[in-house]
């Protein structure tokens, strides 16, 4: 151990496992005070974190416990890990000032805390997957992942809520299930559990041809529980509705976190645990990749169909997983750069749309159709705004981020074969129209007189849910203006991870 | 020569000719049969409302028959047999998947080492430290106890938390809210009722047998608990058994009579998952910050085999144990509708 500063993940870590017990018994102002306060700190600890680990230049690994690696349980902390550990907090703190406005209308007073203990524990959970070393140590915070977006589906009682819940339980848990086989297949092929010793051992039964079949069926059951639980295209069945009935926060929270966290993890297991270049042989990259394509025009198709704005959004969610699986399915570090980008663009712009449907939705009469929602955009300016700014991210406007990721998408594409390239190109061609259709009409209803001169209630402006845009806001303007320097470092992460 | 049509009225060419004509269909045909059987007889007033009786009857079926004919014209294959030729093959599909997937998971556990090998990849330096230093290093005889939460407690800290989120997914969902004045809602009430109503409510044998043989569980899950790091059990299974003894108890008396006891109250469960979870929380973020330090952290170890003895193992067996029965008990109340 060199320095205290390295100690600040597992700070971050205990923070938000500690905090979850005394939010359970505080009141609601208190809680949520302690829960924002708490995300916060977590914020600032993971911007404190980047300048050394940029400095050290290499990464490095901190002993959880008494016990050094393969006997205890160890985490390990590169540039990638740091920026991850930065950007989801942030995204979850904006979430909750943006959601905190209907959480009244929603939860249940009583129960309002119980809300707070959800978040923090999805925090950990988040930061302990992100940081980890230790492959069991990932299935443990994977469960309390799944159960805590659970609840927070439910945290909203309502049929809807219930069923969607459930659906997402059901799904969920045979994903946790595949990911726990594929992870005992591993250990009885290698017996190790923690990352690095699993890849030597795996790098050395690839090389010797051993245990050929049950490794790629490893790998299958690993890709496919975590495509399942982050809803790539034939998995995404539980989504539109968990996402589209949920309390906002929770929709934001579960569409730029939770799925992205699987997300991150999958991109772990094939560079840490398994090794890229095993993963190419056993080509599960070109079925990753054939889904995402095909998920990118199936989510794009199902949302124009759409009458409804939260699911209209929530079936953009699995278009743009699908473009997510197309960057790691090129099998490339282009290919990878712009998925890790798009894991951030998506993450940011999609809060940002969920929270500000909400807000346009909260002006018409809690009427979630298009028909109701004309002229919302100049009864609730700042959430038409973002809802505005958002849509044109995800189109891909320049100077917003989905602009560039898709840049970085068609650069990698060109990487490839020829037909795979002219295939990618065209998806991508496709899916920017697509995704034009649907958005901007949404916003040009967002914008049209109102049909009925129903009185409207004046909505009263939170400064919570204004700060919580306008910051949305010049963070998706940032990501598409001053992108180079994240790029670099997702690259440089990347190399790291390796 | 052609031969010739018995019933010509019904022939295809008739019946195109007759739709040239007038455009009868079948349901025209129909009505106009109905309107010639609407002649009623005259007469006596009985017979007259027999007749209009049975016409009445003879009209609806034809009705119905012709109504269900038009479905069947505009439906039949889509709404019957294309659905159901959909529905067999989604499950024909599932079963084949199903059964691919059972095949491919064979033959990748076939490739697997054989269980109980003493070559096996898993016997290597990671279980051999466990089982060689593990009492020596941990201070705790119960190799298992040792394992999960000293050498791997990182891990056991997640499960023990697992618990927590459950149980607060649970009091998220289920627990009744109290209205305005802290008082109950009706809502709350009927469903407490009609739980009771099921209840059995002085059923002697049950009572008496759970009078003698809650202590002794209670004593047992308590004795499992505290000897967590000596023997086979520790705080998961202790609490199951105080978890299941408590049931029992309510089970017994019903939940008004064990309502009057504090222990079972929600201020308790609060009170003591909170304490046990943050002292869980705190001690091990303390030997953990010690650990990764290198730094001394004056736990004393003390003689393996003593009861006190294994460092923090004892004092976290018994917060997980309070986790867990206290979890246990909620689960029940809660699932019941009723509120605790």
């Amino acid at each position: 151990m060199e320095s205290f500063w390295q100690n600040i993940p597992f700070f971050c870590i205990l923070l938000c496992i500690a905090s979850a017990s005394f939010t359970s018994v505080l009141p609601r102002r208190a809680a949520r005070a302690l829960c924002v306060a708490v995300i916060l700190a977590v914020i600032v600890m993971g911007v404190a974190l980047i300048g050394p680990i940029v400095r050290l230049g290499h990464p490095y690994t901190f002993m959880m416990g008494h016990f050094p690696a393969p006997w205890g349980n160890e985490i390990r902390v590169g540039l990638l890990e740091a920026v991850m550990a930065v950007v989801f907090p942030s995204i979850m703190l904006l979430s909750l000032l943006g959601g905190l406005n209907r959480f009244d209308e929603h939860i249940f007073e009583d129960k309002q805390r119980f809300y707070y203990v959800m978040l923090e524990l999805l925090l950990a959970a988040l930061l302990a997957q992100v940081y980890t070393n230790d492959l069991f140590t990932a299935y443990v915070f994977v469960e309390i992942m799944t159960l805590s977006a659970c609840s927070l589906i439910t945290a909203r009682s309502k049929g809807r809520t219930l069923s969607a819940a459930t659906r997402y339980m059901i799904m969920n848990l045979m994903g946790s299930g595949l990911f726990l086989l594929g992870l005992v297949f591993l250990y009885g092929m290698t017996g190790h559990l923690l990352m690095s010793n699993i890849r030597e051992q795996v790098a050395q039964l690839a090389s010797g041809g051993a245990y050929r079949d049950t490794l790629t069926v490893t790998v299958a059951l690993m890709s496919v529980a975590l495509a399942i639980k982050s809803a790539l295209f034939p998995f995404h069945t539980w989504l539109p509705d968990a996402y589209g009935y949920s309390t906002p926060t929770s929709s934001a929270v579960l569409s730029s976190l939770v799925s992205k966290g699987y997300i991150f993890l999958l991109i772990k297991i094939f560079y840490r645990v398994i090794g890229m270049d095993v993963i190419a042989e056993t080509r599960i990259t070109d079925i990753l990749f054939v889904f995402g394509l095909v998920g990118i025009i199936m989510g794009s198709l199902s949302a124009i169909r759409e009458k409804d704005i939260r699911r209209m959004v929530s079936f953009s969610s699995v278009s743009q997983i699908g473009y997510i699986y197309m960057g790691i399915g090129m099998g490339s570090e282009a290919g990878m750069v712009a998925a890790v980008f798009h894991i951030l663009v998506h993450g940011m712009a999609k809060s940002m749309l969920f929270l500000a449907s909400s807000g346009l939705v909260q002006v018409s009469g809690d009427s979630k159709f298009f028909r109701d929602l004309r002229g919302s955009g100049f009864r609730n300016p700042i959430a038409g705004l973002a809802f505005a700014v958002g849509s044109f991210s995800m189109v891909g406007i320049p100077f917003l981020g989905g602009f560039i990721s898709k840049v970085y998408f068609a650069k990698a594409a060109m990487l490839m074969p020829p037909t795979a390239m002219l295939i990618v190109l065209l998806v991508l061609a496709a899916s920017t129209i697509l995704n034009t259709i649907y958005f901007l009409r949404t916003v040009i209803t967002l914008y049209r007189p109102a049909v009925s001169e129903m009185p409207y209630e004046k909505p009263r402006l939170s400064p919570a849910f204004a700060l919580s845009m306008l910051c949305l806001i010049a963070v998706n303007f940032g990501l598409g203006t001053f992108s180079q320097p994240l790029i670099e470092a997702i690259r440089a992460g990347l190399r790291m991870f390796a | 020569m052609a031969r010739l049509k018995s019933n010509y009225e019904s022939s295809a060419w008739a019946r195109f000719l007759r739709w040239m004509k007038n455009g009868s269909g079948r349901m025209e045909r129909d009505m106009v049969r109905s309107l010639e059987a609407e002649a009623l007889p005259n007469g006596r007033s009985e017979e007259r409302q027999q007749a209009i009786d049975s016409a009445r009857e003879e009209r609806e079926k034809r009705d119905r028959d012709n109504e269900r004919a038009i479905l069947d014209k505009l439906q039949s294959w889509s709404a019957r047999r294309g659905s159901r030729l959909v529905r067999y093959a989604y499950r024909f599909a599932a079963v084949a998947i199903c059964l691919a997937v059972i095949y491919v998971l064979l033959i990748a556990v076939s490739e697997e080492p054989m269980f109980g090998q003493a070559d096996n990849p898993v016997n290597n330096e990671v279980s051999a430290r466990y089982i060689e230093k593990g009492v020596q290093e941990t201070g705790a005889v119960n190799i298992v106890g040792g394992m999960i939460l000293d050498y791997r407690a990182f891990d056991t800290l997640g499960e023990s938390h697992v618990l927590f989120i459950a149980a607060c997914s649970v009091l998220l969902l289920l627990r009744m809210n109290l209205d305005k004045n802290g008082r109950p809602t009706r809502e709350k009430l009927d469903a407490e009722a009609d739980d009771r109503k099921y209840e059995p409510h002085n059923d002697v044998i049950l009572q008496k047998v759970s009078n003698l043989i809650v202590p002794c569980l209670l004593l047992f899950g308590i004795y499992v608990v505290l000897n967590g790091h000596l023997s086979a059990g520790g705080g998961f299974s202790g609490g199951a058994i105080m978890g299941a003894a408590l049931i029992l108890y309510v089970n017994a008396h019903g939940l008004t009579k064990a309502g009057k006891h504090k222990l079972f109250g929600a201020t308790v469960f609060k009170y003591v998952t909170f304490c046990a979870l943050a002292f869980y929380a705190l001690a091990k973020s303390y030997s953990f910050f010690m650990g990764a330090n290198h730094l001394d952290s004056h736990i004393p170890l003390g003689t393996p085999g003593n009861l006190l003895s294994a460092g923090l193992i004892l004092p976290l067996n018994i917060a997980v144990g309070a986790v867990v029965a206290w979890t246990m008990y909620s689960f029940y109340t809660l699932f019941r509708k009723g509120d605790f």
